[in-house]
Protein backbone atom coordinates (compact mmCIF):
# COMPACT_ATOMS: atom_id res chain seq x y z
CA UNK A 1 0.00 0.00 0.00
CA UNK A 2 0.88 3.30 -0.86
CA UNK A 3 1.00 6.59 1.53
CA UNK A 4 0.53 10.19 0.20
CA UNK A 5 4.20 10.68 -1.05
CA UNK A 6 3.90 7.15 -3.26
CA UNK A 7 1.25 8.29 -4.63
CA UNK A 8 3.06 11.07 -6.23
CA UNK A 9 5.94 9.10 -6.48
CA UNK A 10 3.39 7.04 -8.96
CA UNK A 11 1.86 10.17 -10.62
CA UNK A 12 5.17 12.01 -11.71
CA UNK A 13 5.74 8.95 -13.69
CA UNK A 14 2.95 9.99 -16.19
CA UNK A 15 4.78 13.30 -16.91
CA UNK A 16 6.30 13.49 -20.36
CA UNK A 17 9.00 15.90 -21.80
CA UNK A 18 7.93 19.23 -22.60
CA UNK A 19 4.51 19.03 -21.31
CA UNK A 20 2.71 22.25 -19.21
CA UNK A 21 1.66 20.91 -16.03
CA UNK A 22 -1.08 22.12 -13.29
CA UNK A 23 -1.11 20.25 -9.67
CA UNK A 24 -3.77 20.96 -7.62
CA UNK A 25 -3.61 21.08 -3.58
CA UNK A 26 -2.71 18.53 -1.65
CA UNK A 27 -1.24 15.14 -3.14
CA UNK A 28 -0.84 16.56 -6.18
CA UNK A 29 1.17 19.39 -5.48
CA UNK A 30 4.15 16.73 -3.81
CA UNK A 31 4.47 14.94 -7.28
CA UNK A 32 6.80 17.81 -8.14
CA UNK A 33 9.14 16.37 -5.91
CA UNK A 34 9.43 12.95 -7.97
CA UNK A 35 9.90 14.29 -11.69
CA UNK A 36 12.22 12.35 -12.77
CA UNK A 37 15.88 14.12 -13.98
CA UNK A 38 15.53 13.07 -17.90
CA UNK A 39 11.97 15.04 -18.28
CA UNK A 40 11.44 18.96 -18.14
CA UNK A 41 7.86 20.18 -17.37
CA UNK A 42 6.57 23.46 -16.37
CA UNK A 43 4.16 23.64 -13.68
CA UNK A 44 1.22 26.09 -14.07
CA UNK A 45 -0.49 27.51 -11.07
CA UNK A 46 -3.84 29.15 -11.70
CA UNK A 47 -3.35 32.27 -9.61
CA UNK A 48 -0.86 33.51 -12.71
CA UNK A 49 2.18 31.54 -13.02
CA UNK A 50 4.20 28.95 -15.27
CA UNK A 51 7.33 27.70 -14.02
CA UNK A 52 6.54 27.77 -10.38
CA UNK A 53 9.79 26.53 -8.68
CA UNK A 54 10.19 24.81 -5.13
CA UNK A 55 9.71 26.47 -2.34
CA UNK A 56 11.84 29.73 -1.24
CA UNK A 57 14.92 29.54 0.98
CA UNK A 58 14.12 31.10 4.91
CA UNK A 59 13.97 34.90 4.70
CA UNK A 60 13.25 34.84 0.76
CA UNK A 61 10.18 34.33 1.08
CA UNK A 62 7.80 36.72 -1.22
CA UNK A 63 4.32 37.64 -0.46
CA UNK A 64 3.73 38.92 -3.77
CA UNK A 65 5.18 35.19 -5.27
CA UNK A 66 2.49 32.81 -3.98
CA UNK A 67 0.59 29.32 -5.97
CA UNK A 68 -2.85 28.63 -5.92
CA UNK A 69 -2.57 26.88 -2.11
CA UNK A 70 -1.25 30.07 -1.09
CA UNK A 71 1.52 28.82 -0.61
CA UNK A 72 5.06 31.15 -0.88
CA UNK A 73 7.36 29.41 -4.25
CA UNK A 74 9.62 30.38 -6.26
CA UNK A 75 9.87 31.45 -10.02
CA UNK A 76 12.30 29.92 -12.34
CA UNK A 77 14.25 30.85 -15.07
CA UNK A 78 12.07 31.00 -18.06
CA UNK A 79 8.82 31.28 -15.75
CA UNK A 80 5.91 33.62 -16.57
CA UNK A 81 3.44 35.26 -14.38
CA UNK A 82 0.09 36.24 -15.78
CA UNK A 83 -3.67 37.84 -14.92
CA UNK A 84 -6.53 34.75 -14.13
CA UNK A 85 -7.86 35.61 -17.10
CA UNK A 86 -5.12 34.77 -19.14
CA UNK A 87 -4.27 31.92 -16.67
CA UNK A 88 -7.88 30.31 -17.34
CA UNK A 89 -7.58 30.78 -21.39
CA UNK A 90 -4.74 28.45 -20.97
CA UNK A 91 -6.87 26.07 -18.77
CA UNK A 92 -9.95 26.65 -20.85
CA UNK A 93 -7.99 26.30 -24.92
CA UNK A 94 -6.49 23.11 -23.56
CA UNK A 95 -2.70 24.58 -23.65
CA UNK A 96 -2.28 22.49 -20.46
CA UNK A 97 -1.26 19.08 -21.25
CA UNK A 98 -2.04 16.97 -17.78
CA UNK A 99 -4.08 18.48 -14.42
CA UNK A 100 -3.66 16.38 -11.47
CA UNK A 101 -6.41 17.21 -8.84
CA UNK A 102 -7.50 15.59 -5.50
CA UNK A 103 -11.32 14.10 -5.23
CA UNK A 104 -13.32 13.17 -2.15
CA UNK A 105 -15.53 10.67 -4.55
CA UNK A 106 -15.05 9.73 -8.33
CA UNK A 107 -17.54 7.79 -10.53
CA UNK A 108 -16.98 4.62 -13.15
CA UNK A 109 -17.82 6.74 -15.82
CA UNK A 110 -15.63 9.39 -14.76
CA UNK A 111 -17.68 12.09 -12.65
CA UNK A 112 -15.78 13.79 -9.77
CA UNK A 113 -16.93 15.38 -6.51
CA UNK A 114 -14.19 17.07 -4.60
CA UNK A 115 -15.81 20.87 -3.59
CA UNK A 116 -18.58 20.81 -1.69
CA UNK A 117 -20.76 18.79 1.10
CA UNK A 118 -24.18 19.89 1.41
CA UNK A 119 -25.04 21.38 4.55
CA UNK A 120 -20.94 20.40 6.11
CA UNK A 121 -18.41 21.83 3.98
CA UNK A 122 -18.37 24.60 1.91
CA UNK A 123 -14.84 25.43 0.14
CA UNK A 124 -16.02 26.13 -3.21
CA UNK A 125 -14.73 24.86 -6.53
CA UNK A 126 -11.83 27.16 -7.02
CA UNK A 127 -10.36 26.46 -10.88
CA UNK A 128 -11.17 22.78 -10.03
CA UNK A 129 -14.41 23.24 -12.35
CA UNK A 130 -12.68 24.72 -15.38
CA UNK A 131 -9.83 22.23 -15.39
CA UNK A 132 -11.93 19.10 -15.52
CA UNK A 133 -14.13 20.39 -17.73
CA UNK A 134 -11.46 21.28 -20.57
CA UNK A 135 -8.26 19.68 -19.83
CA UNK A 136 -7.92 16.35 -22.12
CA UNK A 137 -5.51 14.79 -19.31
CA UNK A 138 -7.05 14.77 -16.05
CA UNK A 139 -5.42 11.74 -13.57
CA UNK A 140 -7.02 11.90 -10.14
CA UNK A 141 -4.62 11.42 -7.18
CA UNK A 142 -6.79 10.27 -3.63
CA UNK A 143 -6.91 7.63 -0.83
CA UNK A 144 -8.41 4.71 -2.47
CA UNK A 145 -11.47 5.00 1.04
CA UNK A 146 -12.42 7.63 3.53
CA UNK A 147 -11.53 8.41 6.77
CA UNK A 148 -14.50 6.23 7.60
CA UNK A 149 -13.65 3.29 5.46
CA UNK A 150 -16.11 3.64 2.61
CA UNK A 151 -15.01 3.36 -0.99
CA UNK A 152 -14.24 6.71 -2.67
CA UNK A 153 -14.64 4.82 -6.23
CA UNK A 154 -18.32 4.37 -6.70
CA UNK A 155 -21.30 3.76 -9.39
CA UNK A 156 -22.19 7.39 -8.73
CA UNK A 157 -20.90 10.29 -7.57
CA UNK A 158 -23.00 11.17 -4.04
CA UNK A 159 -21.68 14.53 -3.67
CA UNK A 160 -22.49 17.88 -5.87
CA UNK A 161 -20.05 17.08 -9.14
CA UNK A 162 -17.24 18.95 -10.04
CA UNK A 163 -17.30 17.23 -13.47
CA UNK A 164 -18.69 15.29 -15.93
CA UNK A 165 -17.15 11.96 -17.82
CA UNK A 166 -13.85 13.82 -17.32
CA UNK A 167 -11.49 11.96 -15.35
CA UNK A 168 -8.61 9.15 -16.97
CA UNK A 169 -7.00 7.75 -14.83
CA UNK A 170 -6.91 7.41 -11.20
CA UNK A 171 -3.79 6.87 -8.67
CA UNK A 172 -4.92 5.85 -5.29
CA UNK A 173 -2.84 4.06 -2.04
CA UNK A 174 -4.33 0.69 -3.73
CA UNK A 175 -4.47 1.15 -7.58
CA UNK A 176 -4.35 2.62 -10.76
CA UNK A 177 -7.05 2.33 -12.74
CA UNK A 178 -8.02 4.16 -15.60
CA UNK A 179 -12.22 4.93 -16.61
CA UNK A 180 -13.21 2.75 -19.66
CA UNK A 181 -16.68 2.98 -21.00
CA UNK A 182 -17.47 0.00 -18.92
CA UNK A 183 -16.38 0.86 -16.13
CA UNK A 184 -13.21 1.71 -13.57
CA UNK A 185 -10.13 -0.96 -15.33
CA UNK A 186 -7.53 -2.15 -13.12
CA UNK A 187 -4.09 -1.00 -14.73
CA UNK A 188 -1.52 -2.02 -11.55
CA UNK A 189 -1.62 -2.66 -7.98
CA UNK A 190 0.05 -0.76 -5.39
CA UNK A 191 2.85 -3.26 -4.05
CA UNK A 192 1.92 -5.95 -1.38
CA UNK A 193 -1.95 -5.04 -2.51
CA UNK A 194 -3.72 -8.18 -4.29
CA UNK A 195 -6.61 -7.81 -6.54
CA UNK A 196 -8.97 -8.94 -4.04
CA UNK A 197 -8.29 -5.88 -1.70
CA UNK A 198 -8.93 -3.65 -4.56
CA UNK A 199 -12.24 -5.25 -5.10
CA UNK A 200 -12.95 -4.55 -1.41
CA UNK A 201 -12.00 -1.13 -1.72
CA UNK A 202 -14.05 -0.16 -4.93
CA UNK A 203 -17.80 0.14 -4.86
CA UNK A 204 -18.23 1.28 -8.84
CA UNK A 205 -17.55 -1.44 -11.82
CA UNK A 206 -14.35 -3.37 -12.02
CA UNK A 207 -12.91 -4.65 -14.75
CA UNK A 208 -10.12 -6.57 -14.18
CA UNK A 209 -8.29 -8.45 -17.28
CA UNK A 210 -5.48 -10.74 -17.29
CA UNK A 211 -2.74 -10.24 -14.89
CA UNK A 212 -2.80 -6.72 -13.22
CA UNK A 213 1.05 -5.85 -12.67
CA UNK A 214 2.88 -4.78 -9.79
CA UNK A 215 3.30 -0.50 -9.73
CA UNK A 216 7.61 -0.32 -10.60
CA UNK A 217 9.43 2.48 -8.84
CA UNK B 1 -4.63 64.07 -17.28
CA UNK B 2 -4.47 63.70 -13.46
CA UNK B 3 -6.32 61.18 -11.76
CA UNK B 4 -4.26 61.48 -7.83
CA UNK B 5 -6.64 61.01 -5.25
CA UNK B 6 -4.80 61.87 -1.82
CA UNK B 7 -6.59 59.22 0.15
CA UNK B 8 -8.71 55.27 0.34
CA UNK B 9 -11.27 58.05 1.95
CA UNK B 10 -10.92 60.58 -0.67
CA UNK B 11 -10.88 57.10 -3.76
CA UNK B 12 -14.00 55.69 -2.17
CA UNK B 13 -16.31 59.53 -2.35
CA UNK B 14 -19.55 58.03 -3.16
CA UNK B 15 -19.67 54.39 -2.38
CA UNK B 16 -23.18 53.60 -0.46
CA UNK B 17 -25.39 50.87 1.11
CA UNK B 18 -25.85 48.02 -0.99
CA UNK B 19 -23.50 48.57 -4.01
CA UNK B 20 -21.39 45.87 -6.38
CA UNK B 21 -17.81 46.01 -5.35
CA UNK B 22 -15.34 44.28 -6.93
CA UNK B 23 -11.98 43.69 -5.04
CA UNK B 24 -8.81 42.19 -6.60
CA UNK B 25 -6.34 39.56 -5.13
CA UNK B 26 -5.91 35.81 -4.78
CA UNK B 27 -6.18 35.02 -1.14
CA UNK B 28 -4.24 37.88 0.77
CA UNK B 29 -2.12 38.36 -2.34
CA UNK B 30 -2.33 41.32 -4.24
CA UNK B 31 -5.61 42.96 -2.19
CA UNK B 32 -6.27 46.43 -1.62
CA UNK B 33 -5.68 47.00 1.71
CA UNK B 34 -6.03 50.58 2.14
CA UNK B 35 -9.63 50.40 0.77
CA UNK B 36 -10.95 47.38 2.76
CA UNK B 37 -9.82 48.80 5.69
CA UNK B 38 -11.53 52.06 4.60
CA UNK B 39 -14.66 50.18 3.77
CA UNK B 40 -14.54 48.70 7.34
CA UNK B 41 -14.62 52.29 8.76
CA UNK B 42 -16.85 54.21 6.64
CA UNK B 43 -18.94 51.30 6.96
CA UNK B 44 -21.30 50.85 4.35
CA UNK B 45 -23.54 47.54 4.25
CA UNK B 46 -25.22 45.66 2.25
CA UNK B 47 -22.59 45.11 0.03
CA UNK B 48 -22.13 43.03 -2.98
CA UNK B 49 -18.55 41.70 -3.43
CA UNK B 50 -16.90 40.49 -5.93
CA UNK B 51 -13.74 38.46 -4.93
CA UNK B 52 -12.14 35.42 -5.68
CA UNK B 53 -11.84 34.57 -2.02
CA UNK B 54 -12.75 36.07 0.90
CA UNK B 55 -10.25 36.63 2.96
CA UNK B 56 -9.24 34.93 6.72
CA UNK B 57 -10.90 35.93 9.47
CA UNK B 58 -8.84 39.04 10.80
CA UNK B 59 -8.06 40.46 7.21
CA UNK B 60 -8.99 41.21 3.98
CA UNK B 61 -12.95 40.68 3.54
CA UNK B 62 -12.79 39.40 6.43
CA UNK B 63 -12.68 42.38 8.32
CA UNK B 64 -16.18 43.72 6.46
CA UNK B 65 -17.54 39.93 7.08
CA UNK B 66 -16.91 40.49 10.86
CA UNK B 67 -18.93 43.48 10.64
CA UNK B 68 -21.70 42.17 8.57
CA UNK B 69 -20.83 44.84 5.70
CA UNK B 70 -21.20 42.16 3.14
CA UNK B 71 -24.95 40.79 2.29
CA UNK B 72 -23.56 38.80 -0.71
CA UNK B 73 -20.43 37.40 -2.12
CA UNK B 74 -19.34 36.58 -5.34
CA UNK B 75 -16.74 34.02 -5.03
CA UNK B 76 -14.70 31.11 -6.01
CA UNK B 77 -13.07 29.67 -2.94
CA UNK B 78 -13.86 30.76 0.38
CA UNK B 79 -12.14 28.33 2.24
CA UNK B 80 -9.91 30.13 4.10
CA UNK B 81 -12.94 31.83 6.42
CA UNK B 82 -14.20 30.17 9.09
CA UNK B 83 -16.76 33.45 9.83
CA UNK B 84 -17.75 33.14 6.22
CA UNK B 85 -18.33 29.10 6.22
CA UNK B 86 -20.43 29.42 9.05
CA UNK B 87 -22.48 33.03 7.79
CA UNK B 88 -23.31 30.70 4.82
CA UNK B 89 -23.98 27.84 6.46
CA UNK B 90 -26.25 29.63 8.55
CA UNK B 91 -27.95 31.64 5.41
CA UNK B 92 -26.72 34.77 7.04
CA UNK B 93 -25.32 35.83 3.86
CA UNK B 94 -25.98 35.29 0.24
CA UNK B 95 -23.16 33.28 -1.74
CA UNK B 96 -22.45 32.96 -5.12
CA UNK B 97 -19.80 30.34 -5.69
CA UNK B 98 -18.68 30.01 -9.41
CA UNK B 99 -15.78 28.52 -11.14
CA UNK B 100 -12.58 30.70 -10.84
CA UNK B 101 -11.80 30.96 -14.68
CA UNK B 102 -15.62 31.72 -15.40
CA UNK B 103 -15.31 34.37 -12.42
CA UNK B 104 -12.41 36.01 -14.55
CA UNK B 105 -13.44 35.87 -17.71
CA UNK B 106 -16.66 37.48 -16.48
CA UNK B 107 -15.07 40.44 -15.18
CA UNK B 108 -12.97 40.53 -18.31
CA UNK B 109 -15.96 40.75 -20.70
CA UNK B 110 -17.67 42.89 -18.16
CA UNK B 111 -15.11 45.48 -18.76
CA UNK B 112 -14.66 44.56 -22.41
CA UNK B 113 -18.52 45.21 -23.48
CA UNK B 114 -19.18 41.14 -24.15
CA UNK B 115 -22.20 40.12 -22.32
CA UNK B 116 -22.19 37.22 -22.10
CA UNK B 117 -20.09 33.76 -23.78
CA UNK B 118 -20.02 30.06 -23.62
CA UNK B 119 -18.02 28.04 -21.23
CA UNK B 120 -17.52 23.99 -20.66
CA UNK B 121 -16.96 24.88 -16.90
CA UNK B 122 -19.88 23.56 -14.59
CA UNK B 123 -22.10 21.81 -16.80
CA UNK B 124 -23.76 18.59 -16.07
CA UNK B 125 -23.32 20.54 -11.66
CA UNK B 126 -25.02 23.08 -9.66
CA UNK B 127 -23.59 25.62 -11.37
CA UNK B 128 -24.78 24.61 -14.60
CA UNK B 129 -28.26 25.01 -12.93
CA UNK B 130 -30.91 27.29 -14.86
CA UNK B 131 -28.29 28.06 -17.31
CA UNK B 132 -28.49 28.01 -21.37
CA UNK B 133 -26.77 24.67 -22.49
CA UNK B 134 -24.99 24.87 -25.91
CA UNK B 135 -23.28 22.43 -27.79
CA UNK B 136 -19.99 23.32 -29.76
CA UNK B 137 -17.93 20.70 -31.35
CA UNK B 138 -20.16 18.46 -29.56
CA UNK B 139 -19.70 19.45 -26.21
CA UNK B 140 -21.64 21.21 -24.12
CA UNK B 141 -20.82 24.75 -22.45
CA UNK B 142 -22.91 26.46 -20.19
CA UNK B 143 -23.49 30.43 -20.87
CA UNK B 144 -22.42 32.47 -18.55
CA UNK B 145 -23.05 36.74 -18.55
CA UNK B 146 -20.48 39.28 -17.60
CA UNK B 147 -20.07 40.77 -14.50
CA UNK B 148 -19.65 44.66 -14.05
CA UNK B 149 -19.20 46.94 -10.47
CA UNK B 150 -20.26 50.27 -9.31
CA UNK B 151 -16.73 50.19 -7.99
CA UNK B 152 -13.71 48.46 -8.77
CA UNK B 153 -11.11 48.29 -6.56
CA UNK B 154 -7.15 46.78 -6.98
CA UNK B 155 -4.27 47.00 -6.19
CA UNK B 156 -1.02 47.26 -8.05
CA UNK B 157 2.73 47.58 -7.83
CA UNK B 158 3.44 50.88 -9.61
CA UNK B 159 1.33 53.27 -11.27
CA UNK B 160 1.06 57.49 -12.38
CA UNK B 161 -0.93 59.92 -12.91
CA UNK B 162 -2.49 58.40 -16.07
CA UNK B 163 -3.81 55.40 -14.06
CA UNK B 164 -1.21 53.28 -15.97
CA UNK B 165 -0.40 50.13 -13.80
CA UNK B 166 2.37 47.49 -13.24
CA UNK B 167 1.80 44.78 -10.63
CA UNK B 168 4.43 42.65 -9.11
CA UNK B 169 4.69 38.85 -9.61
CA UNK B 170 1.78 37.05 -8.88
CA UNK B 171 -0.39 39.90 -7.05
CA UNK B 172 -1.61 40.67 -10.73
CA UNK B 173 -4.16 37.72 -10.57
CA UNK B 174 -7.65 39.02 -11.07
CA UNK B 175 -6.91 43.10 -10.41
CA UNK B 176 -5.88 43.50 -14.60
CA UNK B 177 -10.16 41.66 -15.48
CA UNK B 178 -11.73 43.69 -12.67
CA UNK B 179 -9.98 47.02 -13.12
CA UNK B 180 -11.14 46.71 -16.83
CA UNK B 181 -14.82 46.48 -15.22
CA UNK B 182 -15.65 49.11 -12.48
CA UNK B 183 -17.92 52.31 -13.30
CA UNK B 184 -15.19 54.03 -11.43
CA UNK B 185 -12.02 52.06 -11.06
CA UNK B 186 -9.39 52.52 -7.98
CA UNK B 187 -6.37 51.82 -8.21
CA UNK B 188 -4.19 51.61 -4.76
CA UNK B 189 -0.32 51.32 -5.53
CA UNK B 190 2.65 51.03 -3.68
CA UNK B 191 4.63 53.23 -5.80
CA UNK B 192 3.43 56.66 -7.24
CA UNK B 193 5.55 57.39 -10.08
CA UNK B 194 6.11 60.14 -12.52
CA UNK B 195 4.59 59.79 -15.90
CA UNK B 196 6.74 58.08 -18.21
CA UNK B 197 9.12 56.19 -15.80
CA UNK B 198 6.78 53.11 -16.34
CA UNK B 199 7.92 51.74 -19.64
CA UNK B 200 4.91 51.90 -22.37
CA UNK B 201 5.98 48.16 -23.51
CA UNK B 202 5.58 46.56 -19.99
CA UNK B 203 1.92 48.14 -18.70
CA UNK B 204 -0.32 46.15 -17.46
CA UNK B 205 -3.40 48.00 -16.97
CA UNK B 206 -3.93 50.65 -19.38
CA UNK B 207 -4.25 54.07 -17.37
CA UNK B 208 -8.29 54.07 -19.60
CA UNK B 209 -9.65 51.17 -17.43
CA UNK B 210 -8.65 53.82 -14.01
CA UNK B 211 -10.55 56.75 -12.58
CA UNK B 212 -8.55 57.31 -8.98
CA UNK B 213 -5.32 56.52 -8.22
CA UNK B 214 -3.61 56.67 -4.63
CA UNK B 215 -0.46 55.79 -3.24
CA UNK B 216 -1.37 53.28 -0.13
CA UNK B 217 0.60 53.49 3.38
CA UNK B 218 1.52 50.58 5.94
CA UNK B 219 0.95 47.57 3.62
CA UNK B 220 1.58 44.61 5.70
CA UNK B 221 0.96 42.01 2.76
CA UNK B 222 0.11 38.85 4.93
CA UNK B 223 1.68 35.67 3.86
CA UNK B 224 -1.19 33.35 4.24
CA UNK B 225 1.12 29.71 3.96
CA UNK B 226 4.52 30.57 4.83
CA UNK B 227 6.43 27.88 2.99
CA UNK B 228 10.21 27.03 2.86
CA UNK B 229 12.48 24.74 1.99
CA UNK B 230 16.04 24.06 4.21
CA UNK B 231 19.21 25.21 2.73
CA UNK B 232 21.14 22.29 2.03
Amino acid sequence: MLDKNGIAQRIAQELRDGWYVNLGIGIPTLVANYIQDDINVVFQSENGILGMGPFPYEGEEDADLINAGKQTITALPGASIFDSATSFAMIRGQHIQLTVLGAMEVSDTGDIANWKIPGRMVKGMGGAMDLVASADNIVVAMMHTNKKGASKLLRECSLPLTGVKCVKRIVTNLAVLDISPEGFQLIERAPGVGVEDIKNATEGRLIIEGDIPEMKF
Amino acid sequence: MNKIVKSASEALEGLQDAMTIMLGGFGLCGIPENCIAKMVELGVKDLTCISNNAGVDDFGLGLLLQKRQIRKMISSYVGENDEFERQMLSGELEVDLIPQGSLAARCYMGGAGVPAFYTPAGYGTEVGEGKEVRVFDGKPHLLETALTADFAIVKAWKGDRFGNLVYKGTARNFNPAMAMAGKITIAEVEELVEPGDLDPNFIHTPGVFVQRIFQGVNYEKRIEQRTIRPKS
